[in-house]
């Protein structure tokens, strides 16, 4: 009887169990949803305390008028969009919630988010390709306020049948960050090379003085020309992705495209020579760059180690406020020894993009839409994109005045200035993420001397025909 | 008794079984039909046939992965069973301070996965610099990484159920060999490996699945790098669905693959040392 009891007892405590289980997640899925709009509605609702009926009431408003759910790619800007997001909700009552997906981690986050119920209404591809899995998701935004406001048609993704599918929302710009301090040093040496940066207008003036640069790095008090060219995966997508830009750019001019199914590689033996010289001229020995983290070479250069450092915009707060003040920091073009050097501009594009959840409902989607605008016209949204995310963006509601400080904008708008050919971010067309990863690891075992050259050659033209057949069928 | 336990069966078994067929039955079921199936997100998938699973059969980096893993299984198998076995023995044997090492090698068990491979990465790169080399310099260091890793991580925990094992041996039966003149060696092969013989089941099971099955430590300390060519068969199947655009079905089927193969090898294994279980 008393055994019966006992299992008795035990049966009903699993039953709870699961029975609570199942409530509380159901409740916390509703906190979540009208978090934002919780501090809203509290003021309204002044003295009613009952949680429920006061969850019922955000309910019929969010039915009304719609809610937001932005899957936020960068990390970096995690909280800054949050506070955004509170304020438009403060302003306007609908509930808009931010999350952001761990780095590295953004395409397996919104393939799972996107199978929920209360999928995001707001998300981005980085280009093309990641668009061609999400194609069947994007909203129309043709006659979106984020849209209309765009300066030209190259930051929009517009499919053949004239769909905008989606919006590039931040301009950046990549080249070889320098330390003029360092430098200037160097040109007061006996026998330097050149006397001033911009006699630094070719690959064969770049390898000239590197060379030198790092044959008296003792002298000069560095460890090396380059900032270690770290293939750790927080890193290598600056050679896999950026620097194989140029010679697809190239070779996509040569040949008047703007994509292909089979890259010739003509320029091969360019990025050859510019992968040498980075591995070369480096801080540190080959052999270790198998481990070497963006963090890593970040620091080699801000604590002043290293005298270039290939990165982009982006990279100011990381490399900001150590040894490397604001006005030593400029940006040369990556030359590569190849095309019009004299005239070769930095390499400007975006990979951000939003795009809009077509399966959203009809409110979900106009509150998306009324955010968006509001983020890119109203003085709150564009303080923040300035002050606080440090965005350059590509819409002319961003005049003069809403331009971030950060010097590396500065050198890349000083370049637009004198005329200089940007040079567009090309690598979006690459076929697929495993191009990349197959580019990469050729190239990182060529630099430790465990494979050669044609390895990488072999991922770089047949892995873009293959990959391309892939993806496309 | 029968009659009340026949009457009442449902009320007990039934929160269990919701649990087991909301928890197990039917991912397990969507996840085999979704092999067949393209798809980008789990809740709209196009039926497309044995499609995804042709295109395994041209993955060289899944069958590189396939023996790599099972390299890495029979490595850490023997290695994870022979040291446990040897510590188990030696801390039965009354020497002081046992309970104290007991606890230290049974202790990284209780640390997780990812945090465990951080660490050992951490440390094993530390070491590695002095050559000017790191983890990820060629597959042959993530290996042995790998296998120094879960070495470190098991061995205490088969110990605990070698130790209980060797315990449950009765004292006349080591008494009787050694009456009879049986040598340490003969003690060991003849009176101890056959009455541990369950454990000895359990224990490479475990080993053996927990090897096929690793994820966490591999993600955490090479993560596949260089070239994919230190990924295990767990990895390879997260990276080809979540890496590849298109390729998710792929994945799904890799990972309908990857648990007969699993099942199959765990049931083999159960069967062969089962019949070297002796009875008493």
């Amino acid at each position: 009887m008393k055994k019966k009891l006992i299992s008795a007892l035990l049966a009903a405590a699993i039953a709870v169990t699961m029975a609570t289980g199942c409530g509380t997640e159901k409740n916390e899925d509703n906190t979540n949803n009208n978090n934002a709009a919780q501090e809203g509605n509290e003021a309204s609702n002044a003295g009613e305390k009952n949680e429920t009926e006061n969850a019922g009431e955000q309910d019929k408003t969010a039915d009304a008028e719609g809610s937001v759910y932005y899957l936020n790619f960068k990390p970096e800007q995690a909280e800054q969009w949050k506070d955004l997001a509170e304020e438009y909700s403060n302003e306007t009552g609908i509930p808009v919630t931010i999350e952001t997906a761990a780095a590295g981690t953004y395409e397996s986050t919104l393939k799972s988010e996107m199978a929920k119920e209360q999928a995001p209404t707001l998300f981005q591809v980085n280009g093309p390709a990641g668009l061609a899995s999400w194609k069947d998701y994007c909203y129309d935004l043709k006659d979106s306020a984020v849209y209309k406001n765009l300066k030209s048609d190259d930051f929009a993704l517009i499919n053949d049948a004239g769909e905008v599918q989606a919006v590039a929302y931040v301009i950046e710009t990549y080249g070889l960050i320098y330390n003029h301090d360092i430098l200037s040093d160097y040109f007061e040496m006996d026998g330097a090379k050149i006397k001033d940066v911009s006699e630094i207008n070719s690959f064969a003036k770049l390898k000239e003085v590197a060379d030198d640069m790092q044959a008296r790095k003792e002298e000069l008090g560095i460890d090396g020309v380059f900032a270690p060219a770290g293939m750790d995966s927080s890193s290598d997508w600056r050679f896999k992705t950026h620097l194989a830009n140029l010679p697809i750019y190239f070779e996509y001019k040569d040949d008047d495209l703007d994509t292909t199914d089979a890259i010739k590689g003509t320029y091969l033996d360019a990025y050859k020579n510019i992968w040498d010289l980075y591995i070369t001229d480096s801080t540190i020995e080959p052999s270790m760059l198998s481990g070497i983290t963006g963090e890593d070479a970040a620091a080699e250069f801000s604590m002043g180690n290293a005298v270039f450092y290939q990165n982009g915009t982006w990279a100011y707060g990381d490399i900001a406020g150590n040894d490397v003040d604001d006005e030593d920091m400029g940006m040369l073009p990556i030359y590569i020894g190849v095309g019009d050097e004299a005239n070769q501009g930095l390499c400007t594009g975006s990979e951000n993009y939003w795009c809009v959840n077509k399966n959203a409902s009809k409110e979900d989607i106009n509150a998306t839409l009324d955010f968006l605008e509001w983020v890119i016209t109203s003085d709150k949204g564009r303080q923040s994109f300035r002050d606080e995310m440090g965005f350059v963006t590509p819409f002319s509601t961003f005049t003069e005045e809403y331009q971030p400080e950060n010097p590396l904008v500065k050198a890349s708008n000083e370049y637009i200035d004198a005329g200089k050919t940007s040079i567009p971010w090309v690598f979006s067309t690459i076929p697929s993420e495993d191009w990349k990863n197959a580019v990469g690891s050729a190239l990182l075992e060529y630099a430790q001397g465990t494979g050669d050259w044609e390895a990488v050659k072999k991922a770089f033209v047949e892995g873009w025909a293959s990959e391309y057949k892939a993806v496309n069928e | 008794m029968q009659h009340s336990l026949k009457k009442y069966f449902p009320v007990f078994v039934l929160p269990t079984l919701a649990a087991f067929t909301i928890g197990f039955i039917i991912p397990f079921l969507m996840g085999i039909y979704l092999s067949f199936c393209k798809f980008t997100t789990v809740t709209d998938a196009k039926f497309i046939g044995i499609g995804n699973y042709l295109k395994i059969l041209s993955d060289d980096a899944f069958g590189h992965a396939l023996w790599y893993t099972a390299a890495f299984t029979i490595m850490s198998v023997l290695l994870i069973n022979v040291l446990a076995f040897s510590v188990a023995m030696l801390l039965t044997k009354g020497i002081r301070g046992t309970n104290v090492f007991r606890t230290v090698f049974f202790m990284p068990n209780l640390i997780g996965g990812i945090v465990l491979g951080y660490v050992w990465q951490l440390l094993l790169n530390g070491v590695l610099a002095k050559f000017q080399k790191t983890l990820t310099y060629s597959s042959a260091y993530g290996f042995w990484g790998l296998v120094i890793l879960m070495c470190w991580q098991q061995i205490g925990y088969m110990m605990i159920i070698y130790i209980s094992g060797i315990q449950n041996i009765p004292g006349e039966l080591i008494e009787a060999a050694k009456i009879d003149g049986a040598r340490p060696v003969q003690i060991l092969r003849n009176v101890t490996i056959p009455m541990v013989m369950p454990s000895i089941t359990i224990c490479t099971f475990l080993t053996l699945t927990n090897g096929f099955k690793l994820f966490d430590q591999n993600l955490a300390l090479t993560n596949g790098e260089p070239s994919n060519m230190s990924e295990l068969l767990a990895l390879n199947i997260f990276n080809t669905f979540y890496g590849r655009t298109g390729y998710e079905g792929v994945g799904q089927a890799k990972a309908v693959v990857f648990f007969i193969l699993v099942a199959l090898i765990a049931v083999i294994q159960t069967r062969l040392t089962r019949t070297k279980e002796v009875q008493h």
